[in-house]
């Protein structure tokens, strides 16, 4: 499975949880801790994170960036010879 | 709690786009508002138009775009964003122009200029939110109000007898014949989000061709308005309001 992961500008967060919503995966929540406004701020909290993009595109203060491995490169297959 | 993977590896696949400024957006929290902002600017971003670009910026929440979007920005009077763009874009025909309105501005104050700018077919993009309430005054009753929706000026809820009827003004803008390309849309989900972008994307391409006004509604949400969190405005929005303003295109360009 294609690895990805996101980091939120925690000072930019305000906690909405919209992000939470939107993710597949269930691997983002709310901070323990609060930021400089007084906001939880939104954090992963699992390691299985696809980098789907699905947080950053619903995040209204663009507070996510998202990282994913890039994709393999196919290996080209061997071509039998005709008989 | 720190960052949880390594990002070695790695390859950035979204990140906010340079054509927002660094200044955080003063729009509450689960705000549609910085949805549209971010799209529209990552259009001009990835269309490579930053230098050709105007925009214009309303009163309202959004009265502040010209801090957030860093592209030539120009502030007008309360519903007059339409009449700014048509006499910028007479001027610069040549650069991509468009205007950002909230329902009170498009819809209650300014429909007279909304109206004719439409009827005259300027080339302009004209990007109206739609959150049925006005949030920046304090969450009072917009023409866009849904019957029977409590507001701070209708605490029993919008009776037509009184102050008339939800004001569909997407619906009434795609009758002219000098639109060119209407459509409603969302931002409350990541796949209403990508729609949105592409309608966006083309509106831009549209204006080059010059063939009329490009108009979008995105019906947005206002958590504080509504006196809900985030997610429950979002859930509120697809129940209520998504059966009165249909997402969807109300008139694209015959090929």
């Amino acid at each position: 499975m294609i690895h990805g992961s996101v980091i939120v500008a925690k000072e930019v967060c305000k906690g909405c949880e919209l992000c939470i919503q939107a993710c597949p995966q269930e691997s983002l929540g709310l901070s323990n801790q609060i930021n400089h406004n007084g906001y939880r701020f939104a954090v992963l909290i699992k390691d299985n994170c696809t980098g789907c993009i699905n947080c950053a595109l619903v995040c209204p203060d663009a507070a996510i960036t998202v990282y994913r491995q890039p994709k393999p490169v196919k290996q080209p297959t061997k071509v039998l010879e005709s008989a | 709690m720190g960052q949880v993977l390594t990002m070695e590896g790695m390859e950035i696949v979204y990140e906010k786009p340079g054509t927002l400024t660094q200044t955080p957006f003063h729009f509450c929290p689960g705000c549609g508002h910085g949805v549209v902002h971010r799209l529209l600017m990552e259009v001009v971003e990835e269309m490579g138009i930053i230098d050709q670009t105007v925009g214009v910026a309303p009163v309202g929440c959004s009265v502040f775009a010209y801090n957030y979007m860093d592209i030539d920005m120009q502030e007008a009077a309360h519903g007059r964003a339409s009449a700014v763009a048509t006499g910028i874009k007479r001027v610069l025909p040549d650069k991509y122009v468009f205007s950002y309105q909230g329902d009170g501005d498009l819809a209650a104050i300014g429909t007279g200029e909304t109206i004719h700018t439409v009827n005259r077919g300027e080339n302009i993009l004209m990007v109206f939110i739609n959150n049925a309430i006005y949030g920046m005054t304090g969450g009072q009753m917009a023409p866009t109000t849904l019957l029977g929706q409590v507001t701070s000026t209708t605490p029993f809820g919008r009776e037509s007898s009184h102050v008339g009827f939800p004001l569909k003004i997407t619906d009434l803008v795609a009758q002219l014949p000098g639109a060119y390309y209407v459509t409603r849309q969302t931002v409350h989900t990541a796949a209403a989000v990508r729609r949105t972008k592409k309608a966006i994307e083309a509106s831009f391409k549209y204006q080059m061709l010059k063939k009329g006004t490009c108009f979008i509604e995105v019906v947005s949400n206002c958590p504080s308005g509504w006196k809900m969190t985030p997610v429950e405005a979002n859930v509120w929005m697809e129940k209520n309001m998504l059966p009165i303003y249909p997402v969807g295109d109300l008139k694209v360009p015959k090929q």
